[in-house]
């Protein structure tokens, strides 16, 4: 049940979430202030402006160059990537758990983990790196869950449960061709390679990565954010979202599609990662209620900001990093627990 | 306005639901559908909302059939209630009421103060304002189904289709929804409701349509149809009815339960 106002969380989340980006940035082995950054960012302002014929402007060099392109080149392009991920998964979560009218439904309760996972594996095994396995997951991810709704499309009886069946069949299907991956893999660099993968780490992240799946997100998020009204009534069932007027096939078609496109983008460029898309819509739920015109926002805010700070975790809570799969894994499931058992009424 | 339904049939592959059906709805007027189990009162109600194409004949609103409507279209002719039932999320009464408003909504927008004012007129025309901000899943069954009705009176559609509107409900919640279902009317919805009680299909209907193996074995006023062999051929079970406060009401006993358990000593 609500309990405080919709805007008030709106608000406090996205104040949190820029405080957290700051901070995000100048944590690390490498230490970078709050002025530094602030100096670098405004530098790279004025080069814009320089750029488009503003002179005169001047920012006193206190940073070295190491810093900048440290901040420019792997913090900055990390952290957003980051809070785009945890954005997405969980906003694609809540899409999913709305659209299957089962709050235990997750990201890749269609196959587009499974079929990302293999897609990278198999670009990992054919001698690919970085942008192609990344390019490779994204191309899978989308088959797999094209396979599932159209064999589910196709099974008897009520259509839901049907896609709910072939997703999980399909998932296993592909999942097996990613243990067969593996077992050829040469062992000494390929499959550690796939192993590191399917854990989930954002270690690494290019502007270059960043900038490639922000695309399919930028159109999956408005997507969703447009249909969002709708997918309340999607969860009362077929039939009474139709006689309220719900083209139901159209609706469910394209909330899947958008779904799909941000989970299969965010997989692709950070690995599995398992257990936000599940866990963090819940603590939408609790926050705003089920209604979706505030659910999607707060979930995607929500996700943006877990996943940065898990990612702060992982990159500095040891000496090694620790992948961020593991971590939401290890903090999710425990913290799902937590929430199931504070109050009653979730199932 | 009103709803016909023309010679509907209807057939799961061979085996047939419906058969050559044909009745009128007409505003201001309570329609009930009796008939035991299986007798294809839901497949008549899915056919008339637009969910099954029949298999033969049509379903006319004001003329026009309903099989090649648009949903968006339907919607604001038609509403549909169903049983008080347990969503899987438990949404708030007021946003509840509002998704009754979607059809009026273009494809991307949610409800704005426009669609807000009609889903707290329809509240209060129902007298459960106090619910508003209440967890759906929180009410009692009877209120559900006025949050229901609540609903569908959002959706602006004249003709309200029902679903044993007062099954699974005590006595007091049976009354207060059936009771509710004869103001709509008097307020010109046309309602057709299905119902497993005659006596209450006696009570409070202007017509009665009787069904049994998806064919009408009676269709008229309660008074000229609602008799003790009528009663008796639809449940299988003789009765013996007895009419009450000058035919207002009319109560149907089986008449050889005692009989019914000797045999089956």
């Amino acid at each position: 049940m609500k309990k405080c106002s919709y805007s008030t969380i709106l608000v406090a989340l996205s104040v949190a979430l820029v405080l957290t980006l700051v901070l995000s940035v100048t944590l690390g082995r490498y230490p970078i202030g709050v002025g530094e950054l602030m100096g670098i960012l405004a530098q790279q302002g004025v080069a814009l402006l320089e750029h488009l014929g503003l002179h005169g402007l001047q920012v006193e060099q206190t940073w070295t160059s190491t810093q900048a392109s440290l901040l420019l080149y792997h913090r900055i392009p990390r952290v957003v990537l980051a809070c785009l991920v945890g954005g997405c998964l969980s906003g694609a979560g809540a899409s999913y758990q709305g659209v299957f009218q089962n709050p235990m439904a997750s990201p890749d309760l269609l196959g587009a983990s499974s079929g990302a996972a293999f897609g990278a594996a198999l670009a990992i095994l054919l001698g690919g790196s970085g942008l192609t396995v990344m390019l490779s997951a994204f191309c899978f991810s989308l088959l797999t869950v094209a396979l599932v709704m159209f064999v589910g499309n196709r099974a008897r009886g009520r259509r839901v449960v049907g896609l709910i069946l072939a997703g999980i069949m399909v998932s296993s299907l592909v999942s097996s061709g990613t243990s067969f991956i593996k077992l050829v893999a040469d062992p000494t660099d390929q499959l550690p390679a796939i192993t590191y993968w399917l854990m989930g780490s954002l270690n690494g992240t290019a502007p270059r990565d960043v900038l490639y799946a922000l695309l399919p997100m930028t159109v999956g998020i408005v997507g969703l954010h447009l249909l969002r009204w709708r997918i309340n009534l999607l969860t009362l069932g077929d039939e009474e979202a139709r006689t309220m007027g719900v083209n139901v096939k159209e609706l469910r078609g394209a909330v899947i599609f958008c779904a799909t496109l941000i989970t299969a983008a965010s997989v692709s460029a950070s690995g599995m990662i398992g257990w936000v898309g599940l866990v963090i819509p819940h603590l939408g739920r609790k926050l705003v209620g089920d209604n979706y015109k505030h659910l999607m926002p707060t979930s995607m805010l929500l996700g943006a900001l877990f996943l940065l700070l898990v990612d702060d975790v992982s990159r500095n809570l040891l000496a090694v990093e620790i992948p961020i799969g593991i971590l939401t894994s290890f903090l999710g499931a425990p913290f799902f627990l937590y929430l199931i058992s504070r109050e009653g009424d979730l199932l | 306005m009103s709803l016909s339904v023309k010679n509907l049939s209807f057939s799961y592959g061979a085996r047939p639901v419906l058969q050559d059906v044909s009745f009128q709805a007409h505003a201001g007027e309570v329609l009930s559908v009796l008939g035991p189990n299986g007798a294809g009162k839901s497949t008549l109600f899915r056919c008339m909302l637009g969910l099954l194409t029949p298999t033969a004949g049509e379903t006319q609103i004001d003329g026009q059939d309903v099989a090649g409507m648009k949903a968006s279209q339907l919607s604001r002719l038609i509403a549909y209630i169903p049983q008080s039932h347990n969503p899987v999320f438990n949404f708030t009464v007021l946003d509840m009421v509002l998704m009754g408003t979607t059809a009026q909504l273009g494809r991307f927008s949610a409800p704005g103060k426009a669609q807000r004012a009609q889903a707290e007129a329809a509240l209060a025309q129902l007298g459960i304002t106090h619910l508003r901000d209440r967890g759906y899943c929180h009410i009692s069954g009877g209120e559900r189904q006025l949050v229901l009705i609540a609903r569908a009176m959002a959706q602006q559609a004249k003709i309200l289709v029902m679903d044993e509107p007062s099954a699974s409900l005590d006595f007091g919640n049976r009354l207060q929804v059936m009771e509710t279902v004869g103001e709509l009317a008097r307020r010109g919805y046309a309602i057709i409701q299905s119902t497993h009680d005659p006596e209450q299909a006696y009570q409070y209907s202007h017509r009665i349509l009787a069904l049994n193996q998806g064919q009408v074995v009676a269709y008229g006023t309660p008074e000229e149809t609602m008799n003790d062999a009528l009663i008796s051929q639809l449940y299988g079970v003789p009765v013996i009815g007895f009419h009450l406060m000058d035919d207002k009401a009319r109560v149907f006993l089986p008449v050889n339960e005692t009989k019914t358990k000797e045999s089956q000593i």
